[in-house]
């Protein structure tokens, strides 16, 4: 059976989480996993991705300590052609997204993202089968990927548990020909501004979404948190809409947070949110739309108007 | 400063659905069509671009989408908001059927317009592959910057400098080589909305229509489409708004006790 690659993904010098995630993920879809480490000193990365299920570290030393899209593209394009894998798996992260279709559009492989579980069918495992979601993860799907050609799979992240465990696999050294100019290069990092809220260490999170419809309604649920004694976090689009700073949204554009109580209102729960607040010890859902998402990750749910149950609430606290 | 902004007419599920006979697809009637947001942000910066250039009103912002008759909507909306041309490429069966073959059926007709600058959304809010605009970058031989949330760039200069955003709201500063393919981000802008005037312009202008260039082998195709798994779910509160906020008060209070 044909083997599995496995980029791993890393930010000023630490692996990021999403990599061994896609290990486990490659482990279980079988055939030999090699995870391809790109920095300007891949040893120093090896601890990060040598864990369980792995079979092989390849490493590939590049110019350039950040990443930079040119310079994964071709570097993954140099290890398709020598190993010829029936999978690639990345992250569907940011960076990603920067270079694993293009490498599907140049190479002709088969492609999906945001895919949330794999299998292999077929006599020889050849047909790799992908599970994902569409129209606002109100149906899923099942995908096909066509067969006798590798498949760029980039997985949705938290998807699958991180791999863990010791590693021993055996490490080579690639070089994948000269750098070459990168045409979208890395200058700097920039920090979000600094803040005095902590959204990551609340206890009680009253999260607020697009329900809230207009910025005046805002201060109310401002009021509202205070009385209740939580802290007040937002979905993506307030912050977008400059209705709540960045340093109170929850998702994975935000923080990730886990409070012992996270009180959705009005939130429908995009991938991207769930992703950062799923793993909250006790989630409530308020919605209006019976087939919103957050239903399906919150432990108590209910079909309401935002606005009348937190008049009930503020009664209540 | 020529810009063309690739937009997508998107789909998007009500309350209920049903499905295909096929079991491949959702059935048309269960869905609302739109632009998709990101695209509606791409289009905006690309009007912010234009007028802020050097040659101000003599910069010109051309919006491509790939579909059906029916998508010639989206298109108005964006020349209501003020762009200055528009093109349809005419879809064939599977042209929408993954990423990679739209970005196939764009590359053509984006080619012929030159431009400086090419803006898409990062992903369309129906079928989230955030994978279009990397892959016709791939096909037009642009660099390209995915997610980003600020471009500054000065007419005529060879490069631009944007924000590209990480996970957990961390941006990275890239410099890139132009002419670039950008992928938007929301909370890049605020989309404008159109005035009557502006929408019933739009609804006069011609739309040019063009063949998709050959669309080549389908990256994947949808076998089957279910609701998905309920799995453990949320326990329901039922009863008027007071009886669920004083559940919910009850929940919240022995929890935190």
């Amino acid at each position: 059976m044909k083997g599995v690659l496995v980029v791993a993904e890393q930010l000023r010098g630490s692996v990021r989480d999403v990599t061994r995630e896609l290990i486990t993920a490659a482990a279980e879809l079988g055939g030999p996993v090699t995870v391809a480490v790109l920095g300007a000193d891949p040893a120093a990365l090896r601890a990060g991705v040598d864990v369980a299920g792995v079979d092989e570290i390849v490493e590939v030393r590049t110019a350039t300590a950040e990443f930079e899209n040119d310079v994964y593209q071709r570097a993954v394009e140099a290890l398709i052609a020598e190993r010829d894998p029936a999978a690639v798996l990345l992250g569907f992260t940011v960076n990603g997204m920067g270079y694993g279709p293009a490498i599907a559009a140049k190479l002709g492989l088969g492609f999906a993202s945001d895919v949330f579980g794999l299998a292999r069918e077929g006599g020889d495992g050849d047909r790799i089968v992908c599970r994902r979601a569409m129209y606002g993860g109100k149906v899923h799907a099942e995908v096909e990927l066509p067969a006798g050609r590798p498949a760029l799979i980039m997985l949705r992240p938290t998807a699958w548990p991180a791999a863990t465990g010791p590693g021993g696999a055996k490490v080579t050294q690639a070089t994948v020909g000269e750098p070459g100019s990168s045409r979208a290069r890395h200058r700097e990092f920039a920090e979000a501004p600094a803040s005095d809220i902590d959204i990551t260490t609340a206890e009680f999170l009253l999260s607020i979404g697009r329900g809230v419809e207009s910025k005046d309604d805002v201060p109310y649920f401002e009021a509202l948190a205070r009385k209740m004694s939580a802290t007040l976090a937002g979905s993506r689009p307030l912050i977008d809409s400059g209705w709540l700073p960045s340093a109170r949204q929850v998702g994975q554009s935000g923080k990730t947070v886990k409070p012992k109580v996270y009180l959705a209102l009005g939130i429908s729960g995009a991938v991207q949110h769930l992703a950062g607040m799923k793993s909250s010890d006790l989630i409530i859902a308020v919605n209006s739309d019976p087939e919103a998402s957050i239903f399906g990750v919150a432990h108590y749910g209910a079909v309401a108007d935002l606005f009348d149950v937190a008049r009930e609430l503020e009664k209540l606290f | 400063m020529k810009i063309v902004v690739c937009v997508k007419q998107v789909l998007a599920l009500g309350d209920e659905v049903e499905f295909t006979d096929d079991g491949r697809d959702v059935d048309p009637d269960f869905l609302e069509l739109s632009l998709n947001e990101w695209d509606a942000h791409a289009t905006e910066e690309a009007l912010r671009i234009r007028e802020r250039s050097a040659d101000g009103a003599g910069g010109e912002v051309v919006v491509v989408t790939v579909g059906d008759e029916s998508a010639a909507d989206v298109l108005r909306r964006c020349l209501a908001m003020g762009a200055d041309r528009a093109i349809r490429v005419e879809a064939g069966p599977g042209a929408l059927a993954d990423p990679i073959t739209v970005a196939r059926a764009l590359a053509e007709p984006v080619r012929a317009e030159q431009p400086d600058l090419v803006l898409t959304g990062v992903q369309s809010s129906d079928s989230v592959q955030a994978a279009t605009g990397t892959a016709l970058a791939e096909l037009l031989g642009l660099p390209r910057v995915a997610v980003v949330t600020r471009i500054d760039h000065t007419d005529g200069e060879p490069t631009a400098v944007v924000h590209r955003e990480l996970e957990g709201g961390l941006v990275d500063v890239t410099e890139v080589d132009v002419p670039a393919l950008l992928t938007v981000q929301t909370g890049i802008n605020e989309p404008r909305y159109a005035n009557l005037r502006a929408i019933k312009q739009a609804r006069e202008k011609e739309l040019a229509v063009v063949r998709p260039s050959p669309a080549g082998q389908p990256a994947c195709s949808v076998r089957r489409m279910y609701a998905p798994p309920r799995g453990e779910g949320a326990r329901m509160l039922d009863g008027e708004p007071a009886e669920i906020a004083a559940r919910i008060a009850e929940i919240v209070k022995e929890r935190l006790s």
